[in-house]
Parts: C-alpha cells; structure tokens; sequence
C-alpha cells in the first residue's frame, strides 16, 4: 500500500482495477439478485432503504406543509394517513434497517476478519422479506392508506379505523422477520467468526454497538409480531383482545407494543453510536477515550432497553407505582447515554482533529444526540411528562434522537467508509456544505417543536389553533432547508461513482481490518485470514504513513 | 461418502457445524419470546377472569390433549435417538427413527385436526362459531382465541419440524451424513425438542386449567 | 389565546405554577449539561485542530476515575431531577378530600361534561377559580385523551373504565382543552375551552343552565328504575350487600383480597358483578353489562357515592 495522507488521499493508480466484489462474479442483474455476498446484500439493501427514505420524506414534507397554516391544506383523512405512512415507513423500512443492514452487513464481517456472515443465505433471505414488507406496505399505501399512526392503538386500529390496517400490519410482520434473521446472523458471525487474536476487547466498537443492536433485533422483535397476529385476529374477527367492549385491555397492547417499540429505540441509536465512535477517532488520531466503558455502554443499554418500555405510558391510566418504577429505570439509562457523549469529548482531548465531512457529521451528531438525549430527561420525568405527552414536545425529541442522532450517524458513516465501498473519493466541499446544511436545517425544523410542544400542541394534528402558527412556520422553512441538505448527498455522491477520484486502500489512514483491504474489497474479503495483535484504534498522530496498515 | 467442505467463510467443518448448532440456539431464543408474548396475554386475561378460564378449560378435550403430549414426548426420544445414532453413524437406523418420528408428529396433527372439529361442533371458535353464553362468555371466547392462536402457531411449528425430519430422514437413508458430518440432523433435533418443549407449557395452560379442584 | 409568538403557556393552575419551577430546574441542569459538552466540545476543536501547535502531551491515561466520577455525577444529578418530579406526580394523583366531581365522556369526536347538580354541556367545562376539581372521565369508544395545557394536566381517558385527574384553577379566563390521544379523523377538531369563573359567576352561571335534578337525585330514580333497590334497598328480600357508608371503605372479597370501593369499583360491580364478588354474599346479582349508558351509569356511581359519603373516612381516595 502506497503511504497516505488523511485527506488527499488519492493513490495514483493504473487505470485496470484490481478484482473486486463490484466486478467478481459478473455484473447481471441476477448474479446481484442471488448474490450471497455481504457487501452486495448491503448495496442491496442500501438502494432499497434510500427509495424509503425519500418516500417516508416525502410524506414528511407535505406534513410540513399542511401545516405552514392553522386549519391545514390537506383534509383530516389525507393528513393522518400522511403521518402514519410518515412514521411506518421511516421506522420500519429506513431506521431500523438503516445502520445494521447496510453499514453493519458491509462492514461487520470486515471488521472481525471474516469472509462473510455466518449465514450468507439467510442475509439474503433477510433482504428479500424487507422487499416483500416493502411491497405490502406500498400496496397498503396504495389502496388507500392507514390512519392509526406508526403506533397502532387499540381499540382504534381494530374496531374504528376504516383503513388498511391490516395490510400495514402485514408489512410491519414481515420486516419484523428480516429483522430477526439480520440480528441472528450479525450474534453468530461476531461469537463465532472473529479472526485468530481478534479477541472480545479488540473488537472496534462499531462491531459492540451492531452486536447490542442484534440482541435486541433478535428478543424483542418477535413479541411485536405476535402482538400484530393479535391486533389482526381482533380486528378480522371481532373478538375482544384488546377492545374493552368485548372483555380486552387496550393498554395489554400498549405494554406488548412499547415492550417490543422502546428496545426498538436503540435499534435507531445504536448503531449509530458505533459510527461515531469509529469517525471520532480517526479524525482526532487518538484511540476512544474509555473503550471498555463505551462498549460496555452499548450492552448495558441493551439490557436497560427492555425495562423502560411503561415511561410511554405516564398518562394511560397504568398505576402510579409502576410509573414511580419506570421513571426512575428510565433515568438509568440516560447515565450510559451520558458515557458515551463524554467519552467522545474526551476522545477530542488533545488530539490532532481535522474537519473532514464524516468527522462534521459526526460532531452534529453528538450536539444533536445530547439535546435529544437531554429532553429525554423531560419526557422521562413524571410531572413533567403528564404535561408533554403526545404533545411536539416528544416529537421533537425523538427527532433529535433518530433523525439528528441516527441520520447524522448514517450519512457520517456513510461518507467515511464511501471510498471503501465504492473505491472512489466524493467531493469534500460539497459533502461539508450538506452536512451543515443538514444541521442547520434541522435545529430550525426541531427546535421550534419544543416549544410547541410546552405550549401544548399536540401530536397528530391536522389544524391547530392560531397562536402556534409562528413556530410552525418556522419548523416548515426549516424542513425545506433540511430537504435540500438530504438531497444534496444523492447527487454528488452518485456523481463520485463515476467522476470521483479513485480511493487508495485506506484515504482516512484508519486503523481497522477493512481498511488493510484494496477499496473496494475483493469476493472474500481477505485472501489470508488476517491475525490481529493489537487492540483497535491505535492511532498516532499522523503522518506516519507505516502506521496506516492498522493491524499488523 | 460425498466429500463436504466447508463453506467460504467458515476455517473448518467443525466451526461450521458449531456455528449452525449456535445459530440454532439464537432462533430458538426468539421463538421463546415469539411464543412468550402470547403466554403473558394469557396469563395476563387469567389473572381478570381466573373463572372464566376456568370454565373454559373445562370444555377442552383433556383425553386428546394428553394423548398427544405422551405423543410428542416419545418423538422427542426418538429424535434424540435418531442423533445420538447419527454421532455414530449409522445412516440406515437415522433415517428409520426420524421417519418414526416425523409419523408420530403427523398423528398429533391428526388428533389436533380431530379437536378442532370437535371444538368447531360445539360452537367453540371466536369471532366464526362461538356459541357458549352465560356470564362468563367474553372471557371464554378470549381463552379460546388465545388457546386456537397457541396451538395453531405451535401446530404450523410441528408442520415445518415433520417436513424437516422426513427431509432428513430422506437425505440420512441416501446416506448423505457421516459421523463427521452431520450437522442437519443435530439441528433439526434441536428444533423438534424446543416444539415438545412449548407443547409442555401448552397442556398446563390449556387442558388443566379448569381441573384443578378449582 | 391571541395570535403572535407565545413562548410559554399560560399558568393557571396551582399545579402550573409548581411545573414551570420544575421545567426551570430541568431547564438550567440541562443547560449547564449542553454548556459544559459543547463548550469542551469547542475549545478542544479549536485548541487540538490538526494544525495547531499545541502541547499535547501527558495526556488523561487512566480513566477510571474520570469515567466513575462522570457517571456518579451525572446519576446523582438526574435522581435529584427524578425525586422531584415524582414528587409531583405523586401530588397529582392525590387529589384533596372537598373536589367537586365532574364527569366527563368522551366519543369521537367530542366532550361531554355533567355536573353534579345536574347541568350539562358539550366541548366546554366552567369551573369555579380557587376550588379543586376532580374529573371524572370515560370514554364511548377509542382511546381520548383531555389535556389543559394552561393546567399542565392531562391524562388518557379509556373506554370500560373511570380515569381520574383533578386541577385547582387560580386564574380566571378561557384556556383550551385538546384530545391529545389520536383518535380517528376528527382527532384536531375533538378541542374545546375550559372557563375558568370568578365563584359568584359561576353559581350565576349554574342557576342560568336551569334549575336541573342533580346526579344523586337522578341516580336514585334510576336506582329504583333498575330494580336496585329491590336487593340493596332497606327493603330487599335477597341477601344482597348494604351501600351506605360503602363508599371509599375497603371491602374484604370472596377470593381474600381487600379492594376499596371507588368509583370504579362500583362500576364494575354494576357491569361485570362477578369479577369481585364481596366476601360473605352469594354471587347472584345479574350483569348490566351492555344495558345501561355511561351517562346513567355515572349517575347510579354518583347515588352509591351519596349514601357513602356520610361516613368519616370516605375521601380516602386510592390512586387510580
């Protein structure tokens, strides 16, 4: 490998590529569609997940737009079934996927020095049920929508709703599959396929974070299946589960949905964290400050996510005691958050830092994840929470949380291991202008929620009283900055694939297993399995170019 | 004997096997909170209607439910035959008791069936047929929705395990396992004992509900 | 409720007035949480940029104790933060002895109120300043939800069942009322205003709504109506449990468990009789379920209430 310099990092090549997994094993549309190749299912699913997001954006924008005034553009019926294909759509087919099935299922298997995941046919099969949900949920969409939001309460969506309920189940069921076999996939490849010397504490903590996600892919994800095969049953055959005139528990539901949909939370974060902690690194040239503490973050988030699920509940009529129970459990878990976002500042402490565009994603990141995080401490204390809920006040702050914390981590990770994946170096400038954009955008579409919210605006409606109309005003102009900062990376990322300048193996001068490989790596990965001696992140202020092979 | 390597991303055979065996155990972890979130709506409704349930229990087919249990529990004996044979093995002996197997899986569908029917006479099927009235009726039609939404899901289980036993028990006859090699059969097993294994829980809840002196 | 920029809602309740100190408290801890990561977060960018020249070495080498120092600080912090909001939540669900009782049903897409001398009306509650008041609330259908925010109150309201929420307004003036649960088309329009009176307009108010029977005296018509007192009433042939002094005792049951009779208690036993069967009678009263409305069935609450509430003890109230 040629030395490198962090960011001109453009090794000369001669024009014939290297084989690579882009070009092994034929370029047709069905070697793709019946590839079992990691990196191919993550393109895959990458092409997939990005239609989604801009479906699920563009629901969000005539959000927004309906309402720039106070009785609304859009009818009632048209609105509430923007916002639920709005909330299904970008939390089943773009969140939770987001991280884990592209990133995660590209890189995972690189990162441990493996040649692929342990099970390379159920990752695609995994792929193909996502595409499936996807078509269900379009044709959902298409016959009509849903009404009942992403959260599908009962007695609504089973006895009330004269909408696709059913169908949107449906989608959300067979996601729920993909992602069982993603996590299973992603446990098994990370306890059993790790390199020789590749040991627990070794592991970069981007692997951590996936391997936390996948235990909650796995265990909470069934109970949301089974609690939709019952909404269903309920809603076909009109028999009392949930629906109190027939015998049921409406809030049975609401412990059985938020047991699987707050575990589900940190399937949106937490991969993120383990971006983060990968770019935050790299780009101040210094190891993670802490790494046993944030790995060990990641896992304890894993277990404290399965018992906070009831703090959605403060106002649904749960007893008092439970809810004195669940607060505090619920500010547990805001101590790990904080570990993590200390530790990332810390890891700045004198290092070299350098402000390339993965790197500005990434500090947006942790100043959008910590006020997000913080609110969090609203909404998770009881008094103040009788007040908030349902109100913008908890919409802006799960915005802060997924679009600002994990779409932030999503395009930072996506701009620093770009190279990797495609071969090719996007244009810098562009990339910084977006990802400020993006920032920018975002405090201005967000910010002015919370104070909607304290004012007692509440979620899910189609027209509002006048005296709200100055923030939402603000909130939509600052949705169209956001906009255009999402788009911009479209163009001139895909514009890099055929004009950008070619990637040398490592252009960031990363440490990491993936990084030792030619950009884009082969079929397998590795054509020896490498041997790890070191623990990950030993980096040095640079340039000391010999230092770039990372692992030895 | 065919010649069995591993595939590209696995060192060995044994690690291949061993990651099987271990994803295996992961699926069945999810099965567990698959199963799990019906058995809490059960417990949960039990817990309102302890009399309704009660009532309820006392209408299901006790003699089918526990000949089905004894059933289910031989054809994990078998099964775990059948493997411990396929450690030595003996392909020919394999394929005979996962074939045993696979029949006795099929004749606890049969039963089932025989049950439903049963069931669907006496106007016992929420939301299609449910015809028991009397104060206790909501929580009856909520036991058998539940019950039919249990062993409707543990029933499609024994399905997909008698299609892998008999595909198995077809491959171990063609000889396709040795005793190096034969990691289909061992999870297959695994699978076959974790269906017994939710049957266990399902006869309590289900047939001795409403006939334990209360 | 003019138009304009607001930044905080209106405080109109003793309640209100306890949540801002608390939304402060969480305010300038959160503040100081965002100075501190972003101010480290700014000095280290620039201090460390790449380029810079400056001293980098004896770097923090053992973090253990930074790492135990942050968490324990962070933690005690948030519990503090987590007591007082307990605190308070804890006095929400405490509502004194003297409320007046409103009852509130919802359906989609509206709010029907009754008070207890009898007045009733539609999106709209009138409250007398400076008194509590505790509503009592159900709904015909879905899920609702009634938030004031000018109250910083809100609280579900489920159908099959009684959720209790109880306010002290202090100012006097008109504040809105939202459905904050989504609950079908018209989920925005299900809004309405909650009038806040000086004490003198409000009994003006009451008298010009029309001199109506009050609940209890409803109730005890329909008592009869439904044949209740052919079993409960002095009267009864059956051996059936007594209802004075009833309400808000604890009531020993058949299974052994103790429950005290509330609001929802009694309701339950109306509906479904055979769910909590009181310890020492038979098990033979028939269920209502299905045949009496919430709006009676609020009534007949509001009579068993009346003939209980002679007894010392009664505004025992459990949390609901």
């Amino acid at each position: 490998m040629t030395a490198t310099s962090p960011d001109r990092a453009v090794t000369a090549r001669p024009a014939a590529q290297p084989p690579n997994y882009l070009t092994e094993g034929g370029s047709t549309l069905r070697s793709w569609l019946l590839t079992h190749d990691h990196k191919r299912i993550a393109i895959l699913y990458a092409l997939t997940i990005t239609v989604f997001f801009f479906f699920g954006g563009a629901a969000a924008a005539m959000i927004r737009l309906n309402l720039v005034t106070p009785p609304g553009i859009f009818a009632a019926d048209t609105y509430n079934r923007l916002f639920s294909i709005h909330g299904i759509v970008m939390v089943w087919f773009f969140l939770i996927p987001s991280i884990p099935n592209t990133l995660g299922n590209f890189l995972l298997p690189m990162m441990i020095g493996a040649k692929d995941l342990a099970f390379p046919r159920i990752n695609l099969l995994s792929w193909y049920l996502f595409v499936v949900a996807g078509v269900v949920a379009l044709v959902a969409v298409i016959a009509g929508g849903v009404d009942t939001g992403w959260t599908f309460y009962t007695p609504f969506s089973t006895m009330y709703s004269n909408s696709y309920v059913i169908l949107a189940i449906s989608a959300v069921f067979i996601s729920g599959f993909s992602s069982i076999l993603t996590g299973l996939n992603f446990i098994v490849t990370v306890h059993r396929l790790r390199a020789p010397g590749m040991t627990w504490y070794r592991l970069p903590i981007f692997v951590w974070s996936n391997y936390s996600t996948a235990i909650i892919l796995v265990l909470a994800t069934p109970v949301l299946a089974i609690t939709l095969a019952l909404l269903a049953v309920e809603r076909l055959l009109q028999v009392g589960i949930f629906d109190p005139a027939l015998g049921g528990d409406p809030l049975l539901f609401q412990h059985l949905f938020w047991f699987y949909s707050h575990p589900a939370v940190y399937i949106m974060i937490l991969p993120g964290f383990g971006v983060i902690s990968e770019v935050v690194p790299c780009f101040s040239r210094k190891p993670i400050f802490g790494y046993k503490f944030v790995a060990w973050a990641s896992v304890s988030f894993t277990a404290v996510s399965f018992l906070v699920w009831a703090h959605h509940m403060f106002v649904a009529g749960m007893s008092v005691y439970a809810a004195l129970v669940f607060s505090l459990l619920s500010y547990i878990i805001a101590v790990p958050s904080a570990i993590k976002v200390f530790n990332w500042t810390a890891t700045l402490h004198k290092g070299w830092i350098s402000f390339d565009a993965p790197m500005l994603y990434a500090l947006g990141f942790i100043g959008l994840f910590t006020t997000g995080g913080l609110s969090g401490l609203f909404t998770a204390n009881l008094a103040f929470d009788v007040h908030v809920t349902d109100t913008y006040f908890v919409v802006a702050h799960f915005h802060y949380i997924m679009v600002g914390g994990m779409v932030s981590a999503y395009f930072a990770g996506l701009h620093f291991w770009w190279p990797k994946i495609t071969g090719r170096i996007y244009h810098e400038w562009w990339a910084r202008i977006a990802a400020l954009l993006i920032f920018v955008g975002f405090n201005l579409t967000f910010f002015p929620q919370f104070i909607l919210g304290y004012l007692g605006m509440e979620r899910r409606y189609h027209s509002y009283p006048p005296e709200f109309q100055f923030w939402n005003i603000l909130s939509s102009a600052g949705a169209s900055i956001l906009a255009l900062g999402y788009v911009m990376p479209l163009f001139y990322l895909t514009w890099s694939l055929y004009r950008g300048q070619r990637a040398g193996a490592n252009p960031w001068a990363a440490t990491g297993l993936e990084w030792t490989t030619p950009s884009p790596p082969p079929k397998h990965n590795f054509d020896k399995t490498p041997t790890v001696t070191r623990p990950p992140y030993q980096y040095r202020p640079e340039p000391e170019p010999q230092d770039a092979q990372g692992h030895a | 004997m065919p010649d069995i390597r591993p595939e590209p991303q696995y060192a060995t055979l044994e690690q291949q096997t061993d990651v099987a065996v271990f994803g295996m155990w992961i699926f069945l972890a999810t099965e567990v909170l698959f199963f799990g979130g019906m058995l809490f709506a059960y417990t949960v409704y039990r817990g309102v209607y302890p009399e309704g349930f009660a009532e309820a229990g006392r209408h299901t087919k006790i003699v089918i439910g526990t000949v089905n249990t004894v059933i289910l529990l031989t054809s994990s004996f078998v099964v775990a035959w059948a493997v411990h044979l396929a450690e030595r093995g003996r392909g020919r002996g394999v394929a005979v008791l996962l074939g045993v197997a696979a029949l006795l899986g099929t004749i606890f569908l049969g039963l089932k069936s025989f049950e439903y029917y049963q069931e669907w006479h006496e106007g016992l099927v929420p939301g299609l047929r449910f015809e028991a009235a009397g104060p206790h009726a909501h929580a009856m039609e909520l036991f058998y929705l539940l019950y039919f939404m249990m062993t409707g899901v543990h029933g499609l289980h024994v399905t997909i395990g008698i299609g892998l036993l008999a595909t198995m028990a077809v491959r171990a006859w063609r000889g396709a396992f040795s005793s190096a090699y034969h990691t289909p059969v061992e999870i297959t097993g695994l699978y076959w004992h974790f269906v017994d294994i939710v049957w266990i829980f399902l006869y309590p809840l289900i047939y001795l509900v409403g006939r334990s002196g209360g | 409720m003019n138009q304009g920029i607001h930044f905080l809602p209106e405080t109109a309740s003793a309640h209100a007035g306890e949540m801002d100190w608390l939304f402060a408290g969480l305010m300038i801890t959160s503040a100081m949480i965002l100075a501190l990561v972003f101010g480290l977060m700014l000095v280290f960018c620039v201090r460390y940029r790449r380029n810079s020249g400056a001293e980098r070495g004896n770097r923090l080498g053992k973090t253990w104790r930074v790492e135990v120092g942050w968490t324990v600080a962070t933690f005690v912090l948030f519990l503090g933060l987590y007591f007082w909001g307990a605190n308070l939540y804890l006095k929400l669900h405490r509502p004194p002895d003297d409320t007046t009782d409103i009852f509130v049903v919802a359906k989609q897409w509206m709010w029907k109120v009754e008070h207890p001398s009898g007045q009733r009306e539609i999106n709209e509650l009138h409250v007398p300043v400076d008194r509590p008041i505790r509503l009592v609330m159900t709904s015909q259908d879905v899920i609702h939800d009634f938030a004031v925010p000018a109250f910083r109150i809100r609280r579900d309201v489920l159908p099959g069942r009684y959720e209790s929420m109880w306010f002290r307004p202090t100012k006097v003036g008109q504040y809105r009322l939202f459905c904050a649960e989504f609950c079908g088309t018209e989920h925005a329009h299900m809004t309405g205003i909650v009038t806040v009176m000086e004490q003198g307009d409000y009994q003006r108010w009451l008298d010009a709504q029309g001199p109506g029977e009050t609940l209890v005296a409803q109730g005890a018509a329909l008592f009869r109506q439904y044949g209740c007192s052919g079993c409960h009433g002095p009267a009864g042939t059956v051996h059936a449990p007594p209802l004075e002094g009833l309400f808000g005792r604890p009531v020993p049951l058949a299974d052994g468990s103790m429950v005290t009779a509330d609001e929802g208690y009694i309701r339950d036993s109306i509906l479904l009789p055979k769910s909590r069967i009181a310890a020492g009678y038979p098990a033979i009263m028939p269920s209502y379920d299905g045949q009496i409305g919430e709006e009676d069935l609020f009534k007949l609450v509001s009579y068993v209430k009346s003939l209980g509430n002679a007894s010392p003890g009664a505004g025992e109230r459990p949390a609901p």
